[in-house]
């Protein structure tokens, strides 16, 4: 049997994925071990894990070095991968939202300055309310660039809000909710279609059970 | 002349198959010009896979593009005749953008269309040449068979604006988000578990047909159901229905696409190798009444295949 090849988000996130993957039958002992390995095998049920960056599971996804993966749906919605998105895993739940200083007014015969990591996100949205915005890609710290005039609003992921407040900011308007999504690609979904859709049934059975 | 065939290389290997293959099915080759005038393009923009084109002035000042498909280039040639099928296979250069770096590229392209008076029997002989050219690259090898009609009869009675966020759900076997959107927008629930079903329905045509037939009793589903067992019998006699999956995620653009329409796919390429399907929407807005089908093949993906081995 050929390897099924996971991409997993490094970070907590990751932990969780992996931990409802090992429930779904798909264990791989090896991953727990304390080291700096990236990538981890069970030949006995066919798994490679990899850790990869949250940003780029999408991609390795929809190149194929991933079969499936787990990626944000904010992730999905910024590079648009060409991939089958199965099942909201309902965990890493937070929001898109748009944010910015406390008692800030739109001007609106202005061009809004949008400080952010999801220029597509942000332009679509704006381009559906048909505002005239300039995008300001940043790839971290985006909270300060409103407080330094580098933007007027920053639209970034939202999940508590600590960050923003501590920072004199809060959020306006909220663009669309954020959980991990699990993909797969195209190619592999019609060859491993069947370890894929083990995988996707086990996984569906426990986003259930946590609903309740 | 006799040519030894340890000179070609991988790409002109697959070229020479399929066009042995396509030539052996009665078709001849066109050939085309690299330049067309801007205007055909413009006009029918989103038959093309991408928006951008190459374009200069020519010497007498009208505004050229180098192609970026060669189906428009074809369909605009085409002379309507009763009773008549045109039966053509071209192998050009193409120029579009590629996505990952967002420059032009330059793609070689195989493809077929046969455009005219064309019966069911017709339709599923290309499928069966589409399949063939699949199998001529690899052992391995699948091609999933779609109908848009019957998605877009489906999609008939909801609200015009979140129809392409629906079939989007549909391309990506998106149930969840789906029923989300059809919550959000108060879509009646009959039509909600037939686009649930499009979606969870998939795989060997033996198991699905039966399934469509207790899902859809229109006369144009009748008629795209026959249609599917037609291909699958067509398939079971020339040894080659383990590679036949009816798969609804291949959805085409419909706003020119209607019918059959299908897209290939090789283990070990990420990416789809083959697409196509009937254009008849596209023909129409040409002016055109015939009926078309046709597809390409994307050599451009297949460069990870070549490991030096005989093909």
């Amino acid at each position: 049997m050929e390897f099924l090849n996971v991409a997993l988000p490094k970070g907590r996130l990751g932990e969780k994925v992996y931990a409802m993957f090992e429930k779904a039958g798909f264990e791989c002992p090896s991953i727990k071990e304390n080291n700096r390995k990236l990538i981890f095998e069970n030949e006995k049920v066919g798994v490679r894990y990899f850790w990869v960056k949250p940003s780029d599971v999408a991609i390795y996804v929809e190149r194929g070095a991933a079969d499936i993966g787990v990626a944000g749906k904010d992730i999905l919605l910024e590079y648009e991968p060409e991939v089958y998105e199965l099942l909201d895993l309902n965990i890493g739940k937070c929001r898109m939202a748009v944010a910015a200083p406390k008692g800030f007014k739109d001007n609106k015969n202005k061009t809004l300055k949008v400080a952010t990591k999801f220029a597509n996100i942000a332009r679509d949205y704006y381009t559906k309310m048909g505002r005239d915005i300039d995008i300001i890609h940043l790839n971290g710290s985006i909270e300060i660039a409103p407080i330094l005039g580098l933007s007027d609003v920053i639209v970034d992921i939202v999940e508590t809000g600590t960050t923003l407040k501590e920072n004199n900011l809060e959020v306006i308007e909220t663009i669309v909710p954020i959980s991990a999504r699990f993909i797969a690609n195209k190619t592999s979904f019609k060859f491993k279609g069947e370890q894929i859709e083990k995988l996707m049934k086990e996984l569906s059975n426990q986003i259930e059970v946590e609903n309740d | 002349m006799e040519i030894n065939d340890s000179v070609l290389n991988f790409d002109e290997k697959i070229i020479f198959n399929l066009r042995s293959i396509y030539a052996k099915a009665g078709y001849s080759q066109f050939k085309m010009s690299k330049f067309e005038e801007y205007d055909m393009y413009v006009a029918n923009k989103d038959f093309l896979i991408s928006d951008n084109i190459i374009t200069f002035t020519d010497t007498n000042g009208k505004l050229m593009a180098l192609k970026p498909d060669v189906t428009l280039s074809i369909i605009k040639n085409f002379k309507e005749k009763e009773g008549f099928v045109q039966k053509l296979y071209y192998n050009e250069n193409v120029y579009r953008v590629s996505k990952g770096t967002n420059a032009f590229k330059e793609i070689m392209q195989v493809g077929l269309e046969c455009i005219g008076d064309l019966k069911s029997q017709d339709i599923s002989e290309v499928i069966l040449l589409a399949a063939k050219s699949l199998k001529s690259i690899s052992a391995k090898s699948v091609l999933d068979i779609s109908n848009v009609s019957l998605i877009s009869e489906v999609l008939d009675n909801v609200d015009a604006s979140i129809k392409g966020s629906l079939i989007k759900c549909i391309s990506e076997k998106n149930a969840f988000e789906l029923q989300k959107i059809c919550k959000e927008n108060d879509v009646d629930q009959n039509t909600v578990d037939l686009l649930k079903s499009l979606i969870s329905l998939y795989g060997k045509p033996a198991k699905v047909i039966p399934e469509l037939k207790k899902l859809f009793i229109s006369d144009m589903a009748i008629e795209a159901i026959s249609q599917f067992e037609d291909i699958a019998k067509l398939f079971e006699k020339e040894g080659l229905i383990d590679m036949l999956n009816i798969d609804f995620s291949v959805v085409n653009t419909t706003k020119y696409y209607n019918g059959m329409v299908f897209k290939g796919f090789i283990e070990s390429i990420p990416n789809r190798v083959l697409s196509g399907g009937q254009y008849g929407k596209l023909l129409k807005k040409l002016g055109k009444s015939a009926k078309a089908i046709g597809f390409a093949v994307y050599l451009d993906q297949l460069e990870d295949l070549d490991n030096g081995g005989e093909l």
